[in-house]
């Protein structure tokens, strides 16, 4: 043993010197934060001991897994995480968290206030003092409350940061009257709108949380609950065949706390009991990865095509569930379509036999040449789901991110529906599996009854409300609390997201927006380091990350358990990073509001306090000086069967749809397709359809042969960590193509490729593999846009909203071009 | 004396890197050097039918390596320094860098792509099975940190309960080193020496 021992200790030696070294660095900045701004309290920094300061991920994978940072001497030496209980419920980082101290330590961080000098988007910036910055926010915060209202103040997406204390702009603003509200999100933009006339809405319940006419507790729809939709678990438990469309947890959700664990158990146990997993998607996805059979590959957007033929199958072939479709269903066909849509074949069964609609039988040839899945193989599937006993039918966010979206995601919902395989053991609703119901503490308040502001807009639509605004409406721009807007957006806040342009779409466009400077007046960006949103900055600050304060958390929103984890700071932030709370106070403070704000809390006594609170009403959790000392606390969640209750007792428990039960047909989506103003082509329809879309199947021309979709990348949370050499060096940003369309172009493994859409050109590295459909490239989301917006956009990152178009879905308004695009693609 | 060995569930690996960047921040490794490295092997194809509709026969499974700890390690016979050595007590290998003089021998004889110079510290550098840790009694830090539990580390004689000695592609023959690698395979997995397929991710792994 003596000779590995010796060879440990020069490591040690190693590394003790390289902490000694970085403790110089780090004792001089302590200092100068610690005098300016006394910033969160210091640990015992440098004692010389290793210890361990808890802290989380904080990106928006749905993850927030577990660190363990190791500290010696002001500085983290290195991760571990979860490695608490049992092995089957720790919430394992994942690459990307295990990356964090690349980030928290980068040289890009932003350490100064900083103001622009440049033109927007230049990336030229001069470093200001805070109370510079601090004045000149308040001021411009002043001018638009009294020049255009609190209308013309809009936060942007931003998901990059979540906990407790994680977002405290919005309690700032709701402070001064409001700010125009945010409906849907990037995420599940078109199913969190649609859904809610098929599965219910909110605006049908009493303040009880009663149906409004029915008078009974009733559910509305949520993409982000455990009622209407099972847990994995439920699958593992009792499922025998799991079909996914659009669905793969490996890289989407890769915490080992996460859904990608429960996935793994779930094969075994499916498997184990004789069953199958299905995996339905346009590349042999990672959740398929050893397991290639599983895989069904598809034309991407065209999954209602498949549905619509497997739902012919089952008619032709009498295997649907007549009494379920009558008894929880409204307008499967004419018997139970309502008196408006009666008599004109209007129903379900009309649009798929062909005597209604397009007038068009769904057979699976017809399905065949758009999904470009064989029509025996249609047939094999529809006949393998009807022969199931609980088929575990689940849809990922994919589907629903098309230009067709609003159809895409009702139709796969069809399935279970059709045969009446919901509600009961080891079924699922169609819908993401469910995320867990207790969250056991909450958050800073964000004080919304403050706020004034009625109106509200989807979230995709914030770049039309900048450019024409006051032209917006209820009905030509799915406005929703006014009928019109009173004024455009003039002052946007963008905190932890990068959503302004890489995250957004059709980022040449958001660009000539922004370069018109009396269209938005003035744009307030904070961030960690200098994204390209970030270079669109009036005023940019630099936010201490939260390794750097205290920090406490849930368990996120993705996987099954329910926690809660306390730590921090386990560094010192850089130079003149502050905390967004203190910061947040400061602006208030100009406002005469700081008290309102903080209400004479610290951050570190919120966070104090709202771990109490949730104790408290908890009951089991450790007390404050015990979740100190020990970081996380977490206990197991029982399964959830989504839609459990209101199939055990229709009558009891009602949708919250206007009638009670699911609407396959929707009369109040009729009125909109009725009363609202649609472009040419735009169609919004009362059952789910198949329709190709904007830039969707057919679309493709001579100049742009190719359809593109985005996908979702190990190395990146969307956008976040994209600037970290060490994960680009072991997962790199890879256009994938098929080898048939790789070779008509000359293009090999590994070339360097320009794909260039209607709206712009990147640059990208092939990937050349037979793990995607012919006909169809695949961008990994989230690389950072990269171009010289003076000279020639060509976008050198490979951001795959560089070429996204932007044009808003017809119903929800959202992001559907982020997975339909057409391009051209060749060796650059 | 306790042979350690390291255990792979290929049929639960989804080619996320964890293991590679757990290890990468414990060892405190720049973006080039890698101790612990993910292959995507892939293969297969699509037949394209008249009527626009295809089928596939595409295949894809990861296999994670670091040092396999080898009974019979290529890199310890050919070190001319003895830098390179088997521990007695644990069989893991290891490199004593005040003695290696950086030639590359090691990373030319290994079969599994392990060793490599680190040309900034002038000397052979590797996975060392986290000696430290074991010593500890902890596992290593790429085991823990697999968010799928694919990855084991302990006693040879325990890990070979759990899978075959390291015998799918893209690895070579097991009798070349006698690797303490003992790998459950996947559906999708070829065998040792198999030309069905080929690893796909070069630029992030040789």
């Amino acid at each position: 043993m003596s000779e590995t021992a010796h060879a440990v200790t020069r490591r040690n030696f190693l590394k003790t010197t390289g902490a000694l070294g970085a403790l110089a660095v780090a004792g001089g900045s302590a200092t100068a934060a610690g005098s300016l701004f006394s910033a969160a309290p210091a640990q015992a920094f440098a004692d010389g001991e290793e210890q361990i300061v808890w802290s989380q991920c904080n990106v928006n994978c749905g993850g927030c897994c577990v660190f363990q940072w190791h500290v010696k001497d002001g500085k983290v030496l290195y991760m571990e995480t979860d490695n608490t209980g049992e092995d089957a419920l720790q919430a394992r980082a994942c690459l990307r968290g295990r990356s964090m101290r690349r980030w928290l330590n980068h040289p890009d961080r932003l350490t100064q206030p900083m103001k622009r000098v440049g033109k927007r988007g230049e990336g030229k910036f001069e470093a200001i003092s805070w109370d510079e910055a601090i004045q000149t926010i308040a001021d411009k915060l002043k001018y638009t409350i009294e020049t255009y209202g609190n209308e013309a103040i809009y936060r942007t997406y931003g998901s990059g940061m979540h906990s407790v204390t994680g977002n405290p702009s919005d309690r700032l603003l709701n402070l001064l009257g409001g700010k125009l509200n945010p409906l849907y999100d990037y995420s599940t933009h078109m199913l969190q709108c649609v859904m809610t006339y098929m599965y219910g809405s909110s605006s049908n319940l009493d303040e009880n949380g009663n149906h409004v006419t029915l008078g009974k507790p009733a559910t509305a729809f949520s993409p982000y609950d455990a009622v209407n939709a099972s847990s994995m678990t439920e699958a593992e438990r009792a499922s025998d065949l799991v079909v996914m469309f659009g669905n793969s947890p490996a890289e989407t959700r890769m915490g080992g706390g996460n859904i990608v664990w429960d996935f793994a158990r779930v094969r075994e146990a499916v498997k184990g009991r004789g069953g199958r997993i299905i995996n339905i998607d346009y590349r042999l996805n990672e959740s398929a990865s050893g397991h290639s059979d599983e895989w069904l590959p598809i034309r991407p957007g065209t999954d209602a095509a498949l549905a619509s033929a497997i739902a012919h199958e089952w008619i032709v072939n009498d295997q649907i569930d007549l009494d379920f479709l009558h008894t929880y269903c409204v307008g499967y066909d004419e018997e139970t379509l309502p008196e408006s849509a009666k008599g004109q074949n209007k129903s379900y069964r009309d649009y798929i036999m062909g005597t209604g609609y397009d007038m068009v039988e769904k057979t699976p040839e017809w399905a065949a040449e758009i999904t470009a899945v064989p029509a025996d193989t249609i047939r094999a599937l529809a006949s393998e789901i009807a022969a199931a006993d609980a088929p575990f039918i689940v849809q990922g966010w994919g589907p629903q991110r098309h230009t067709n979206g609003e159809d895409a995601t009702r139709a796969i919902c069809m399935l279970p529906i059709l045969i009446g395989k919901l509600g009961l053991p080891g079924t699922n609703t169609g819908q993401r599996e469910a995320e867990p119901y207790v969250s056991l503490v909450g958050g800073l308040p964000s004080l919304a009854e403050k706020s004034h502001v009625t109106a509200s807009i989807p979230v995709y639509q914030w770049l039309n409300a900048v450019d024409h605004g006051e032209e917006m409406t209820a009905t030509n721009a799915g406005v929703q609390g006014v009928d019109k807007l009173p004024c455009g957006i003039k002052f946007l806040w963008e905190y932890a997201g990068n959503c302004i342009t890489n995250q957004h779409g059709d980022i040449n466009r958001v660009h000539d927006i922004l370069q018109d400077e009396s269209k938005c007046e003035f744009i307030l960006v904070w961030d960690t380091v200098m994204t390209d949103s970030a270079k669109y900055a009036d005023i940019l600050l630099p936010d201490a990350m939260r390794g750097e304060q205290l920090n406490m958390y849930t368990q996120g929103y993705a996987e099954w358990y329910t926690g809660v984890t306390v730590g921090g700071p386990a560094q010192e932030a850089p130079g003149e990073c502050r905390t967004s709370y203190d910061v947040c106070a400061d602006i208030a403070d100009k406002f005469g509001l700081r008290e309102d704000f903080t209400e004479g809390r610290t951050q570190e006594e919120w966070i104090q306090y709202l771990y109490e609170t949730g104790a408290e009403a908890d009951g089991n959790m450790p007390t404050w000086d015990e979740i100190r000392e020990q970081g996380v606390y977490k206990r197991e969640l029982p399964g959830k069967i989504g839609l459990e209750d209101f199939r055990n007792d229709p009558e009891g428990h009602p949708l919250a749809t206007p009638s009670g039960k699911i609407e396959i047909y929707s009369e109040t989506l009729a009125n909109i397709a009725e009363t609202w103003d649609l472009e040419d082509g735009e169609t919004i329809s009362p059952i789910p359809v198949f329709t190709p879309g904007f830039q969707g199947y057919g679309s493709v021309t001579e100049e742009y042969p190719l359809y593109a979709a985005g996908f979702h990348h190990k190395s990146r949370t969307h956008s976040s960590f994209g600037f970290i050499e060490e994960l680009e060096k072991v997962a790199r940003q890879q256009m994938w193509i098929n080898p048939v369309d790789a070779e008509a172009r000359g293009i090999e493994n590994g070339d360097r490729c320009a794909v260039k859409s209607p709206a712009g050109e990147i640059r990208i590295e092939a990937k050349v593999t037979p793990r995607i459909i012919p006909g169809t490239i695949g961008i990994p989301q989230g690389a950072w846009h990269n171009a010289n917006m003076d000279g020639d956009r060509i976008d050198e990152g490979g951001c795959v909203n560089t070429l996204s178009t932007y044009h808003p879905t017809p119903l929800s308004k959202g992001n559907g071009n982020a997975h339909s695009m057409i391009v051209q693609v060749s060796k650059a | 004396m306790t042979q350690y060995a390291f255990y792979f569930d290929s049929t639960r690996c989804t080619g996320c890197r964890t293991c590679e960047m757990a290890c990468k921040d414990y060892k405190d490794l720049s973006a080039d050097i890698a101790y612990r490295k993910v292959y995507d092997y892939e293969g297969g194809g699509f037949t394209q039918f008249e009527d626009g509709t295809c089928q596939a026969t595409s295949f894809v499974y990861h296999v994670s390596l670091g040092c396999q700890h080898c009974q019979n390690p290529a890199c310890v016979q050919v070190c001319p320094t003895g830098a390179m050595h088997k521990d007695a007590e644990t069989g893991l290998v290891s490199v004593n860098a005040d003695v290696c003089v950086g030639c590359g021998y090691c990373h030319m004889a290994c079969p599994y792509n392990v060793p490599t110079v680190d040309r900034s510290l002038g000397h052979s550098v590797k996975c060392d099975g986290c000696a430290d840790r074991v010593a500890q009694g902890k596992r290593p830090i790429c085991v823990e940190s697999c968010p799928l539990r694919a990855l084991d580390f302990g006693p040879i004689e325990d890990m070979q309960k759990k899978g075959e000695q390291a015998n799918i592609a893209p690895l070579p023959d097991a009798s070349y080193t006698n690797p303490c690698l003992f790998i459950k395979a996947c559906d999708d997995a070829r065998p040792a020496e198999s030309r069905d397929g080929e690893v796909a991710n070069p630029l992030e792994v040789l």
